[in-house]
């Protein structure tokens, strides 16, 4: 309590450094444990049966031959999970994602389950349930499925946010605009308009870890859940949720994760699994195959825009417009929403105006996807940005220079920005040598911007201090990308030690206080907080602890790199007290020495990103090649800076396979047909160069370190960057992401017959 | 008395208005006097708004306060990855 | 069905074990032995995180049988270590954080271990290749890049 998150410029010894991660030699010899390395004695094997079918309605699940078969301990259906929800629509949503219930609403969407002693039975029983389907008509694309006539996927769904309430339903969930000024007055002040329409497909995150739980529910109605997740609170209170359970007897343990992305913090198995535990009597182990993990799980949205920006003669934007279309799976999201906010973030703009539509299509149920829905509006907003500046003649860096958001601007989303990197960012793209190299044949540049929101959130840190001086410290926000040692470095530094003297660790939600997730790029910016606090909460008994031991008023005490000092002259023979020696006494100064804090980050910075990157495109293939990228951040204040740059350079991967291979491929039945690493191709490392990394450091106002998020910004830039290089390539105009050989090419030929 | 800025879907819970005038000294007041005046909120507020005051966004601390002749804006609250 | 008994050599130690006949290797080293440091991120040869040395040979173990293990020596993320002194390529993987979730890293380790020993001087560009049979998400390969180089000079200097 009272802590003071406001940031206060300081030097550090410990943050900035480049330490080896806590966890590190675990994971180079094989001992992490991930989701599926933990197993249980008697655990049984749980399998999942899922629809074959887009849209089909269930008219009835025969699960008794799958229960005679010997070895079988529990099957369930949607009946063995009843609706406790209580009425809140998310929820449900959640609940009739995790197992249909009166329809299959996507090729994947689970139907019922086993569990049973082991894999290959498991397998046997699924084959042996079975389903009675009547099929219906189905929609996957996004502009068709907004089309009149098209086949309605939910009937109880009426288009929120129209003038007039509709009488009709639709599977437009929602409709959402933002914006201020007057685009039509400041079109009319334009010479240059730029008019264009775009598409992206959907994608996954693409983690290398499938989903993966084991799940042991007891008769007197406790349950342990083992699990990969980005919050195992959040899961913990989802599950006890739909499983009619109290959170508190329902304890989570969050295994090493390998790869999120925001895919991990929605859950599909876990509830499924505690049922089958439940039933059976038994531990379940659940772990997805990644032919499940694509059709089930993950995808971001597939998207439809169409942008509109204006400018005068003398490169200053006169009114930005753009309506986008994104879909949210076969339930209600709020992913054009996002897209809608973040489109025009990075500009300066008197008169724009955005416009979202939520989608229903027959995809699986849209999950967060790093910065999700804002890679999709940045493609189609720094495309059309880069060809206004072409058609005004003024450099593309220049021409975002000049509208670029500035501290005091009013955001496209609403509010006024406070200090920003964008303008920092561009400015030091200007001056990077890779805008000055030259290029080859066949190759172009592009650049591009990116924003994101950053979130904080509820957070909770506990910090103890052992009897020989060294730290643990028990967070519990998932660790995703290094966070543990980024944390420990920041206990170092509060509290005066060395970084070796701190273990840190992710405590279960039996062990600690709540956490949301790690979401939003939230981990670190958010868990330093509370160990800032936590640090400065038991340097206070650190304190007390040298007062009583020197039998002096505390408020004479300091400290000061890592020890009490005795403040005053009056004191000059007091030889200060490590934290070593105070911890050691502990015992007999009052027992045992620890900081905690609860809190609520709040005040996450925004976070800003200019791209550059150079591609080669084979004028007779249209394939295409990364020659280099250079990625340009704001970070706030890189608490570990290797790890920073492993953000930058993971998301600019991400983006680039976006931009160029990835893409779920649906056949007319509607069943996806590249549900594999083979056919959804991820970028391999052939594929890429170097991603170099420059990070700026515009302290966020409202953390004590200047810390900003950086996760998420990373994948925001790269749709669009690469589509300005291929266009200035090329000589043609990319509208459809990805931008696979196939697409080029055509794109080349429609150019040549002109 | 402050003002506050509703937006995106948000105006619609208030009857189309994009601005109210409320007298109240931090989030949790305003939050509370929004849910009496205009009972659409409600359940928006159950769900989670968040609040942006003098640009910067709060998600979850109510008590932070509302200063005289700050900008406030309501917008919904996000997910993130 | 039946069990087949098998016996074969895994870093260094020799194991005996009964597997189903369509029963995987990485199956076997996970569920039968406890050795989780193979991953299974696809089951269909795609991403390389269950990467094992099969015979002085780079394989896929989940596109292995166990049965198939009969009289073989295998080599693992485990028998990289040798005590408590790690693999050069883990501790340069540890100095240029060439992880972030780490689920692919016992993967690339074996894999790079197994360049290494038939390229120990490898260009950029043949480490690129030499490691495009494992999938990572998270690093962008830059960092893992750098880390095998970086193993690469020191390893050939001992």
């Amino acid at each position: 309590m009272n802590f003071d998150p406001r940031f206060s410029g300081r030097q550090f010894k410990s943050v900035g450094t480049r330490p080896i991660r806590p966890d590190g030699v675990d994971k180079v010899t094989g001992r992490a444990r991930y989701g599926a390395d933990f197993s249980m004695a008697g655990q049984l094997v749980g399998r999942v049966l899922r629809s074959p079918h887009a849209h089909a309605r269930i008219r009835g699940i025969d699960t008794s031959k799958a229960e005679q078969l010997p070895g079988v301990k529990a099957v369930i259906t949607a009946a063995d999970l009843p609706d406790l929800t209580n009425g809140d629509a998310a929820m449900f949503d959640i609940l009739d994602n995790c197992m249909a219930r009166t329809k299959a609403l996507y090729d994947g969407h689970a139907v019922a389950a086993v569990a049973a002693v082991d894999a290959r039975t498991a397998r046997q029983a699924l084959k042996l349930i079975e389903v009675d389907y009547e099929i219906l008509p189905h929609v996957t694309d996004v502009d068709e499925a907004m089309q009149h006539g098209a086949p309605l996927i939910n009937d109880a769904i009426f288009t929120e946010g129209l003038e007039e309430k509709p009488v009709k339903p639709s599977n437009v969930s929602k409709r959402t605009q933002y914006g201020h000024g007057d685009v039509h007055e400041g079109f009319g002040q334009a010479d240059f308009i730029v008019e264009r329409s775009f598409k992206t497909e959907q994608t996954h995150q693409g983690y290398i870890e499938p989903h993966a739980c084991v799940a042991n529910v007891s008769s007197d109605g406790t349950a342990d859940l083992w699990v990969c997740t980005q919050g195992h609170f959040v899961y913990r209170q989802h599950c006890a949720q739909l499983l009619g359970m109290e959170a508190s007897k329902l304890r989570v343990t969050s295994s090493e994760i390998g790869g999120g992305f925001g895919g991990k913090t929605h859950v599909w198995a876990e509830p499924v699994a505690l049922a089958l535990s439940r039933k059976a009597g038994r531990p379940v182990k659940l772990v997805m195959t990644r032919d499940e993990v694509f059709r089930a799980s993950g995808p971001t949205s597939a998207t439809s825009i169409d942008v509109k920006i204006g400018a005068r003669k003398d490169g200053t934007i006169t009114a930005a417009e753009a309506t986008l279309r994104y879909t949210s799976g076969p339930y209600a999201g709020m992913w054009a929403e996002i897209g809608a906010m973040t489109a025009f973030a990075c500009y300066r703009l008197d008169n724009v105006k955005t416009v979202g539509y939520e989608v229903l299509v027959n995809r699986p149920k849209t999950a967060a996807y790093r910065a999700p829905s804002a890679p999709m509006a940045a493609f189609a907003v720094e495309s059309a940005v880069d060809e206004l500046a072409k058609e005004l003649g003024m450099d593309a860096v220049e021409f975002r220079i000049k509208n670029a958001a500035q501290e005091g601007t009013r955001s496209s989303y609403g509010p006024v920005y406070g200090p920003i990197g964008i303008g920092p960012t561009l400015e030091a793209a200007k001056d990077h040598p890779h805008m000055k190299a030259p290029l080859g044949k066949n190759q172009g540049r592009g650049m591009a911007c990116g924003f994101w929101f950053n979130f904080g959130g509820q957070t909770c840190t506990d910090l103890n201090i052992g009897m020989d001086g060294s730290v643990s410290l028990a967070v519990g926000t998932v660790d995703v990308g290094g966070s543990r040692a980024s944390l420990s470095l920041v206990a170092a530094e509060e509290l005066g030690i060395d970084y070796s003297q701190v273990k840190a660790i992710v405590a279960d939600t039996s062990s600690l206080g709540y956490n949301d997730m790690t979401d939003g790029s939230r981990g670190t910016f958010s868990s330093s907080m509370a160990t800032i606090s936590a640090a400065r909460n038991a340097i206070k008994i650190l304190r007390e602890r040298a007062a009583q031991t020197w039998d002096i008023p505390v408020d004479d005490v300091v400290w000061e790199k890592g020890h009490a000092i005795a403040r005053g002259e009056k004191y000059g023979n007091l030889a200060a007290l490590s934290l070593k020696e105070i911890a050691a006494a502990s015992g007999k100064t009052g027992g045992p020495i620890a900081g905690h804090s609860e809190l609520v980050a709040d005040g996450a910075g925004v976070s800003f990103a200019t791209h550059i990157c150079d591609i080669e495109v084979d004028p007779e293939t249209g394939s295409t090649r990364v020659i280099r990228y250079t990625v340009v951040q704001d970070a706030g204040k890189a608490v570990h800076p290797t790890y920073v740059e492993g953000q930058y350079q993971g998301g600019a991967a991400q983006g680039i396979g976006w931009a160029l291979n990835e893409e779920y491929i649906y056949g007319k039945d509607g069943r996806l047909q590249n549900a594999g690493f083979l056919d959804y191709r991820i970028p391999v490392c052939s594929d890429l160069p170097m991603i170099d990394t420059q990070i700026l450091e515009i302290p966020n106002p409202n953390h004590p370190y200047g810390v900003r998020g950086v996760g998420e910004t990373s994948i925001v830039p790269p749709l669009a960057a690469i589509a300005n290089a291929v266009s200035n390539a090329a000589g043609v105009r990319m509208t459809h992401i990805p931008m696979s050989p196939p697409r080029i090419l055509a794109a080349i030929e429609a150019e040549r017959e002109g | 008395m402050v003002e506050v800025t509703l937006w995106g879907a948000l105006g619609q819970l208030a009857g189309g208005k994009t601005k109210v005038e409320i007298e109240a000294k931090d989030i949790r007041e305003l939050f509370r006097k929004l849910a009496e005046q205009y009972p659409a909120f409600e359940p928006w507020i159950d769900k989670g708004i968040a609040v942006a005051i003098d640009g910067t966004i709060y998600r979850d601390t109510w008590s932070k306060e509302l200063p005289q002749g700050a900008e406030i804006f309501l917008l919904p609250r996000l997910a993130g990855g | 069905m039946a069990g087949v008994a098998v016996s074969t050599t895994i870093n260094g130690d020799n194991y005996e074990y009964l597997c189903q006949p369509d029963e995987t290797l990485l199956d076997v080293l996970r569920d039968r032995l406890g050795l989780t440091g193979a991953k299974e991120g696809c089951g269909t040869g795609d991403c390389g995180a269950c990467s094992v040395i099969l015979d002085n040979r780079l394989v896929c173990s989940c596109l292995v049988l166990g049965a198939e293990a009969e009289g073989r020596t295998i080599e693992t993320v485990e028998g990289m270590a040798q005590g408590d002194q790690l693999h050069t390529l883990q501790q340069k993987f540890l100095e240029h954080a060439a992880l972030q979730c780490g689920i692919c890293t016992p993967g690339f380790l074996i894999a790079a271990k197994d360049l290494l020993a038939k390229n120990p001087d490898p260009s950029e560009e043949e480490i690129r290749f030499g490691l495009a049979g494992n999938l990572c998400r998270c690093t962008g390969y830059d960092k893992i890049v750098r880390a095998v180089q970086d193993a690469a000079t020191v390893m050939k200097g001992a």
